[in-house]
């Protein structure tokens, strides 16, 4: 997979391709609350400033756990079978000072998983759409070598 | 204001009961409460009744008479019976009716709840209830010290409490073997921690306090009913992005305000349901209900604190773990055994000695949370 092919799974997440992939969120202008996905009104002071602003793409992992069963098919559309269906991690990555952002982690082996690990914002194929292209989800990786 | 009392309460047993269709256990469990109240469906002014996936509750009338009474139907998430329950309480409360009753019933589906979100966040596999439950436990394991042996135990428990409830779903006890054994959902909770989509029904009847004698020697009185909601910063099911600076859940507050309008606190409770999707769950309630402080769980549980015969029984009746959770009925059902318990009716699961204050709790998504206050 290169930058230059696929899809975002949704582009109110993120852009793809795109020169520094990262993730969408808003931050209230009165009060400085930070909200992933990007929303019009501030779920903090209930006020309606909220700007646009770029996610961290690194931060630590708050909490998480192991999905251990294919999920019902709609909503979840993952190209696995019940006979080849592998167990994925999910947690949440706390942004230094913006967001927790719930996330599937490239991790899913409990040993390997633990709170306070430090992760980075990883993109992959999640599955292909119906003209052939690439459909490009998020995922957070721990940093290896921490 | 007037006081509120519970007069009568029913239930139609919990689990799969094939060929009976929602609403019929609905209408089985309110028709036991009138019973058990010595009233008439006639008798009623006023029903609030909820079902998540079986029909419209207020479509019963047809079936228990149509007395043109006045019927609301509730939808509230998981918190859909507790929400009838409240709304009867004020109902009467303000001196708006004397008499009426709360009613939820429902039939889920096999397997684990279908969550509507055809977005990204459903498609990537986030959207499952089951896995917010993983994480939060797995946290507060982290931060409070609670122990895998603990989580079992809690799971244990009731399914042994289950075996002694004749209604229960689950009336087999399960040995720590099966449920340590069983398949990791969502770590680090297992199979047999988890409570599942069911059916059941469950119905109370309330009436002024002064009118409750006119029905039975032993009426109960609803001292408190409260529903909360989320605030910014608490942690809750399909949160995407969720605030740094945290919040107490909707669970703490709507316990504050509950003890604060019954004139009661933690020390006063005797009995207690606590709302149990999983093993986890019922841990972290027994804090945010106030009936404990974080991490003193681990050896409150450990020492049967919370066994029938312990000094804080908790889900005597085998909680959502035992009898699953039909939505709209489910924070009937709890209620119904507070009142079981303080009746002193609970045959081989009652709890000993002279139990006057019940507490009953429900929480479910998007965040919400209800809790009832119940005296002799
Ligand atoms: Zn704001």
């Amino acid at each position: 997979m290169t930058k230059n092919s696929g899809v975002s799974i949704d582009k109110t997440l993120f852009d793809w391709p795109s020169d520094s992939p990262h993730l969408k969120g808003s931050k209230c202008s009165d009060c400085e609350a930070v909200t992933f996905p990007t929303q019009d009104g501030c779920p903090r002071c209930c006020g309606t400033n909220m700007e646009k602003i770029p996610l961290n793409t690194k931060g630590t992992l708050w909490s998480w756990t192991v999905q251990g069963f294919l999920p019902k098919s709609p909503p979840y559309a993952g190209p696995e079978t019940l006979e080849n269906f592998k167990p994925y991690g999910v947690g949440y990555i706390e942004l230094d000072g913006q967001v927790r952002v719930e996330s599937r982690l490239t991790e899913s082996d409990p040993e390997k998983l633990e709170i306070g690990m430090p992760m980075e914002l990883v993109f992959h194929k999640f599955i292909e759409d119906e003209e052939g292209n690439d459909v490009i989800a998020f995922a957070f990786a721990p940093i290896d070598g921490e | 204001m007037t006081d509120v009392a519970i007069i009568g309460i029913g239930i139609h047993p919990f689990g799969r009961t094939e060929g009976v269709s929602g609403q019929d256990q609905g209408i089985y469990a309110a028709r036991e409460a009138l019973k058990d109240a010595g009233v008439d469906w006639s008798d009623l002014e006023f029903a609030y009744g909820g079902s998540a996936a079986a029909g419209a509750a207020d479509s019963m009338v047809s079936k228990m008479g149509l007395t043109g009474l006045q019927f609301i139907n509730v939808a509230n998430g998981c918190a859909t019976g507790g929400s009838a329950l409240q709304s009867a309480y004020m109902a009467i409360k303000s001196g708006a009716f004397d008499i009426g009753i709360a009613v939820g019933f429902d039939k889920h589906e096999r397997g684990a709840f279908r969550v509507d979100s055809p977005d990204w966040y459903g498609k990537t596999g986030l959207a499952l209830t089951t896995q917010f439950f993983g994480m939060k436990i797995q946290k507060y394991m982290s931060d409070y010290g609670i122990s895998d042996d603990t989580l079992i135990k809690v799971a244990e428990k009731a399914f042994r409490n289950g075996s002694l409830n004749p209604k229960a779903w689950r009336k087999q006890p399960l040995s720590y073997d099966e449920i340590k054994n069983s398949p990791m959902l969502s770590h680090p909770l297992r199979k047999y921690q988890f409570c599942s989509p069911a059916e059941g029904g469950a119905a109370i009847i309330m009436c002024k306090a002064s009118m409750a004698k006119k029905y039975t020697s032993t009426p109960l009185y609803l001292k408190a009913a409260v529903v909360r909601t989320r605030r910014y910063g608490s942690f809750e099911v399909f949160t995407k992005g969720q605030a740094i600076d945290q919040a107490e859940s909707p669970t703490v507050d709507a316990s504050k305000a509950a003890y604060e309008m019954a004139g009661v606190g933690p020390e006063d409770i005797d009995v207690a349901q606590l709302q149990d999707t999983e093993a986890g769950a019922e841990i972290m309630h027994m804090s945010e209900n106030g009936l404990c402080k974080d991490g003193d769980q681990e050896e409150m549980i450990q020492t049967g604190a919370t066994e029938i015969t312990g000094n804080l029984p908790v889900n005597t009746d085998g909680g959502c773990i035992a009898n699953g959770e039909p939505i709209g009925a489910s924070g009937l059902r709890q209620v119904h055994e507070i009142c079981i318990q303080l009746r002193g009716e609970g045959e081989k699961r009652q709890a000993p000695g002279d139990l006057r204050t019940g507490y009953s709790h429900v929480y479910g998504a998007p965040g919400l949370s209800a809790v009832t206050i119940i005296q002799r």
